[in-house]
């Protein structure tokens, strides 16, 4: 099996290099059906290996690749752990991925730098297969930050625009800071296990548990709480947790292809995987899991209500994916593990899918992203209309549809949870149906229906995406709709994921949900009678009148709390207090230490001081050498003076 | 092994007579001079790799040793050998003379065979340096390869010339006259000259203390390490590109060395009581120098200062060792900073000199290093450009680039010896990612800023060779470092053992 995962790995950078070294010498057909090829190739062995995994013709493998170095005794290795939760992260990812790619013939077709964008998109599809496919730390922190690298080109695509340029320098150094804690907790983890692999690892959580370090003298904190909370920071970065954030939203800069697959469904959720994987760690450390839960919580409710203000099609978009990224941050926080995993799967399928759609709208009006200038979109776009209906209605909840399975579970199990921090993540996920049903069909009623915005010239332009475009909407609806389904029972309730998950008894929040559980019809009627429903029907109904019915409620609310208008406007300050205190504060440090330190003390007090006290010595030196002959005369005789003294006395 | 050869001498005297026909040739036969240097600097490179196919990575022991009387009144020997800790640098020091011999090819119009003459010279001598076995012969060496490089920037360098080289001169001349003093008291002491010899001589504390003072102040300012670290910058402005690159990637990396020859295996005792004068100004090179580096508005000192910063994670890694030791009772770690150190110096010496090279490349098209003068060189320089990101990524340690592999090794190691220590040197992702991507970001990104830069040429071959010479370097180390860790292991294990051992008299 190794030559297959090889290959599945392997295949989308090969096309990468392909398309990205000898792009202008193969042409555009040629790099597009390269890549597209590769990442095929790459999803049908997942597929398979899914397929063969569930089946059990294929046994979990934990195989190591090769040797990248040994140092201090310790083997570092590459190498690939494949089971059940690593095969249905290579079969989403390749799967989006490859649709993206499709997608992308159509998106992309007028732009100069087409080849260069396959090759970024197919290079991203191998880095993150490396993550997901590794068996150890150093495998995964290598693909943590290829994906980020990627993304950081992806997002600068357009490097013309200084607000691309700005945004991905923004997200990698935000992404920077998670890895700083990242790389801290993959240090502790070396420290206190002696190796980087999983497996091994994970055997010594339990001897652990009970140690404590000193991080500051004479207060004791536990081992794994240390390393947990470090390693969840790099997952703050990576899937844009409070106050990690805030590069998300203006990733939304680069091209919309990648904004569906990297900043909605794939690298982000990484953040998310990781935990999951290292569930033998975390749920050791309950200090550690409610704070992930209130990190979460408070994602998933503040950054829905940032998707309210905002009338950029993409922007809207990207606060949704910040607080559905909460859901799952809450749901790890619960340990409810697949439940989170599970969320990330049907989120990937209907969030790229609204991605797309958005992208879709926006080639229909001329790369025009302010949804105040469209309007009645509906009957010019038929299909991406429907599709976009689909997912909304996926991603809202309604029962049935994929993201109601996944949001359910996480709700009712933070609702069974009983780690501090509950309480507040059960009221905040609650209250985020509400909010996530009342922005996303502000959007859609805002897009498709009502008054036609748009200028003339622009109306009259006004025809549905080709094929290449819609193909790939269609391809991702089925699965927004109907994966939930199939895959509720086994994924959340039937230990689908096996031992790649382990969970505490006392923790098993999804266990508990499960004796309720009596097949997917009944799972849909019991949600019909809980809360969630009735607060997602509410938004929907608010979100129609407020902007179909009476569209002049939305501007006298707005003007009526004024305060809070202009918080959510300027998304609660954080990116002010980053660049004005963080950003200015280091350059002016910065200048500090280099105009007072270097050049004032060090090079103007010590290396400038000492040679001009050399030179101040000689020329009081210079002095003596006066060229008159009584002055050497009498120093001769002070001197012989001297001496002679000096002799007799020690006499 | 190859007997008979005297492969090393060789290695020395081969560049260095080479560089004096080169002289020969004169100035009115300026291409003969080049294709002289290249295959003098290629002939070198073979003898290196020669010298690497025979060497025993199995054993810590000196390996092609040469040993020769040369002033017996002093017992003082020619004296050469390498270990795993020699070689690495030995290589680098080869393998990056190349590059700059045809990084000048077309540059360099003036004075052309003094031009190579020097650099050969300099390769020479610096190769002496790594092997040489005897102190005095270590010092001579030491102290002659100043001269290359003072000629270097005196001659070919920029406006500001006199005062850069003089101020480089005089630091590190002042640096040097500690260690040949302790040098003389160790032969007062001991009767001997032979390196290996000294590290079994006893010396009492107070001893210790000052001969490792005194080589901190030699080896502190090569390094440099804060705060004798303000000749680099004014240094680098003004070399010519070969220069910048020689000096970042091999000069820089001999203090480091001489840590390891020196001052650990000599004075481990006083070793073990300064190690916090160490640690503290590593760290302090990696955070201060990280601010500093932030707020430069040329390119080269931005990349001067990032080189401080960066060879501050190799003082650090060195010594670790004692507060690993006392608080995990364990070598692994210990062990894991030696080589996260050495493999930061043979990485800081790959990407620093590509960085050099690629403000080089835009320093000849421009002749501006100020980064206000850019902005949208990707417009007309893509493949220039796509080079200089890989760099740039690198130097921000990268997975998968060899910048990643030292700093991944140090900070592992340095939160077994204490939390904080491992902490204020990750602050290295944040920093070293924002001053590097910030100056891409305004240099390399953006709309084409002005006319000059409407006007760029791409790169040329000779310059798409080098550059991806080294990109494949960067990225074959950072995906698969094990040749170099292994090749290192034996020589760095038995150098703890020395480092942890007490030397004092009892």
């Amino acid at each position: 099996m190794q030559q297959v995962y090889l290959t599945i790995v392997l295949a989308p950078l090969l096309a990468a290099i392909a398309a990205g070294v000898f792009g202008k010498r193969i042409g555009r057909t040629a790099a597009h059906w390269s890549t597209i090829l590769a990442v095929g190739v790459s999803f049908g062995l997942s597929l398979y290996t899914l397929i063969g995994l569930i089946q059990g013709t294929i046994e979990p493998s934990n195989e190591s690749v090769y040797r990248w170095a040994t140092v201090g005794g310790m083997h570092m290795e590459v190498g690939f752990l494949v089971d059940k939760l690593t095969a249905t992260m290579m079969a989403t990812v390749t799967f989006v991925s490859w649709m993206v790619h499709i997608y992308t013939i159509g998106y992309m077709s007028e732009d100069p730098g087409y080849q260069r964008f396959f090759s970024y998109i197919s290079l991203f599809t191998f880095a993150m297969l490396m993550l997901v496919m590794s068996n150890n730390f150093l495998q995964l922190f290598f693909g943590w930050e290829a994906v980020g690298v990627v993304s950081y080109l992806l997002i600068g695509f357009w490097f013309k625009r200084p607000s691309a340029i700005f945004a991905n320098m923004k997200a990698f150094l935000v992404n920077r800071v998670g890895d700083f804690g990242f790389l801290l907790g993959i240090a502790g983890v070396v420290m206190y296990t002696g190796t980087l692999d999983y497996q091994e690892a994970f055997t010594h959580v339990p001897a652990l548990s009970g140690q404590t370090m000193e991080i500051f003298q004479g207060s004791p904190w536990s081992v794994m709480s240390v390393i947990c909370i470090l390693l969840f920071i790099g997952a703050m970065g990576k899937s844009a947790q409070v106050p990690l954030h805030v590069w998300l939203p203006d990733s939304m800069e680069g091209p919309t292809p990648i904004s569906a697959l990297i900043h909605a469904a794939t690298m982000v959720t990484a953040g998310i995987f990781m935990v999951a994987r290292m569930s033998p760690m975390f749920e050791a450390s309950e200090t550690a899991l409610s704070f992930i839960l209130v990190i979460g919580a408070t994602t998933a409710f503040f950054m829905g209500l940032l998707g309210l203000v905002q009338n950029d099609i993409k922007r809207v978009v990207a606060y949704s994916t910040l607080s559905q990224l909460g859901y799952m941050t809450v749901a790890l926080g619960a340990s409810a593990y697949a439940g989170a995993i599970f969320h990330l799967m049907t989120h990937a399928f209907f969030k790229a899918l609204l991605f797309l759609a958005a992208g879709s709208v926006i080639i229909a009006m001329h790369h025009e992203q302010d949804m105040r200038k469209m309007g009645g979109l509906r009957k010019y776009l038929p299909v991406t209309y429907w599709t976009s209906l689909l997912g909304s209605l996926a991603l809202i909840g309604t029962p049935g549809f994929s993201g109601f399975f996944s949001k359910d579970a996480i709700i009712e199990a933070v609702h069974a949870s009983t780690l501090p921090g509950a309480g507040y993540a059960y009221a905040a996920v609650l209250g985020g149906v509400f909010v996530t049903a009342l922005y996303s069909f502000r959007l859609f009623f805002m897009t498709f229906h009502g008054k036609e915005r748009m200028d003339e010239h622009t109306r009259e332009h006004l025809h549905e995406s080709p094929l290449v475009v819609t193909i790939p909407l269609i391809l991702l609806a089925i699965p927004s709709v109907v994966i939930g389904w199939f895959t509720v029972g086994p994924f959340l309730f039937e230990g689908f994921l096996g031992s790649a998950i382990q969970v505490f008894p006392g923790h098993d929040v999804l266990a508990e949900i499960g004796e309720h559980f009596h097949g997917p019809a009944s799972f849909v009627q019991h949600g019909v009678m809980g809360p969630a429903f009735w607060l997602a029907l509410a938004g929907v109904v608010t979100a129609w009148f407020l902007y179909l019915k009476r569209p002049d409620i939305p501007e006298i609310i707005a003007s009526k709390f004024s305060g809070v208008q202009r918080l959510l406007v300027n998304k609660y300050y954080f990116d002010d207090f980053n660049e004005k205190v963080l950003a200015a504060g280091s350059r002016g440090l910065g200048r500090l230490l280099w105009r007072t330190g270097d050049e004032v003390l060090i090079d103007g007090t010590l290396v400038n001081g000492s040679a001009r006290l050399v030179g101040w010595t000689a020329g009081v030196v210079r002095r003596v050498q006066s060229g008159y002959l009584y002055h050497y005369a009498f120093a001769m005789i002070i001197g012989l003076a001297l001496l002679l003294g000096w002799t007799l006395l020690a006499d | 092994m190859m007997t008979g050869m005297p492969l090393l001498s060789l290695l020395i005297w081969v560049p260095v007579l080479g560089g004096l026909l080169v002289l020969a040739a004169g100035e009115n036969r300026a291409s003969l001079a080049r294709w002289a240097a290249l295959g003098i600097s290629l002939a070198t490179l073979a003898l290196s790799l020669v010298l690497t196919a025979g060497f025993d990575s199995g054993t810590s022991h000196m390996q092609f040793v040469e040993m020769r009387p040369w002033i017996e009144s002093f017992d003082i020997y020619y004296q050469l050998g390498v270990d795993g800790i020699a070689l690495p640098l030995i290589l680098l020091t080869t393998f990056i003379t190349v590059l700059v011999v045809i990084a000048g090819w077309e540059v360099i119009q003036n004075k052309v065979a003094q031009y190579y003459a020097a650099f050969l010279i300099m390769e020479g001598l610096m190769i002496g340096v790594f092997s040489a076995m005897d102190a005095m012969l270590f010092y001579v060496f030491w102290e002659a390869m100043l001269v290359p490089m003072f000629i270097i920037i005196g001659v070919w360098g920029g406006p500001r010339r006199v005062y850069a080289t003089v101020k480089f001169f005089l630091y590190t001349f002042l640096g040097s006259v500690f260690m040949l003093a302790s040098l003389i008291y160790m032969y007062m002491e001991s009767g001997t000259f032979e390196i290996t010899s000294l590290y079994a001589l006893p010396l009492g504390m107070s001893a210790q203390v000052l001969i490792f003072l005194s080589f901190l102040a030699a080896f502190a300012v090569k390094v440099p390490m804060w705060p004798v670290h303000t000749w680099l910058p004014d240094a680098h402005v003004e070399a010519p590109t070969g220069g910048s690159v020689i000096l970042a990637a091999i000069m820089l990396k001999m203090g480091g060395y001489g840590f390891l020859r020196f001052s650990l295996p000599i004075t481990p005792d006083a070793s073990r009581e300064l190690d916090w004068l160490l640690i503290g100004l590593s760290l302090i090179a990696v955070v201060y120098i990280g601010f500093v580096a932030l707020v430069q508005r040329d390119m080269k000192k931005l990349i001067a200062y990032s080189s401080i910063a960066h060879m501050g994670f190799v003082t650090l890694g060195f010594f670790l060792m004692y507060a690993i030791v006392d608080r995990t009772g364990s070598l692994d770690g210990a062990a894991m900073g030696l080589q996260g150190g050495m493999v930061q110096m043979i990485s800081h010496g790959l990407i620093s000199g590509a960085m050099f090279l690629c403000v080089g490349v835009l320093y000849d098209r421009m002749h501006s290093r100020e980064i206000g003068d850019y902005g949208g060189v990707v417009n007309t320089m893509p493949v220039f450009a796509t080079f200089m990101v890989l760099f740039a990524m690198a130097n921000a340690g990268l997975p998968g680039t060899s910048g990643f592999v030292g700093e991944f090794f140090v900070i592992l190691a340095s939160f077994q010896a204490n939390f904080w220590f491992a902490m204020l040197a990750a602050t290295t992702l944040i920093l070293g990612a924002a001053y590097t991507l910030w100056m891409i970001k305004r240099v390399v990104f953006g709309d084409v800023a002005n006319d000059n830069v409407a006007a760029l040429q791409d790169i040329n071959r000779r310059e798409f060779f080098i550059l991806s010479v080294l990109a494949v370097s960067v990225l074959a180390l950072g995906l698969y470092p094990a040749p170099l860790t292994d090749l290192m292991s034996s020589s760095l294990d038995n150098l703890l053992n020395q480092a942890l051992g007490s030397k004092l008299v009892p």
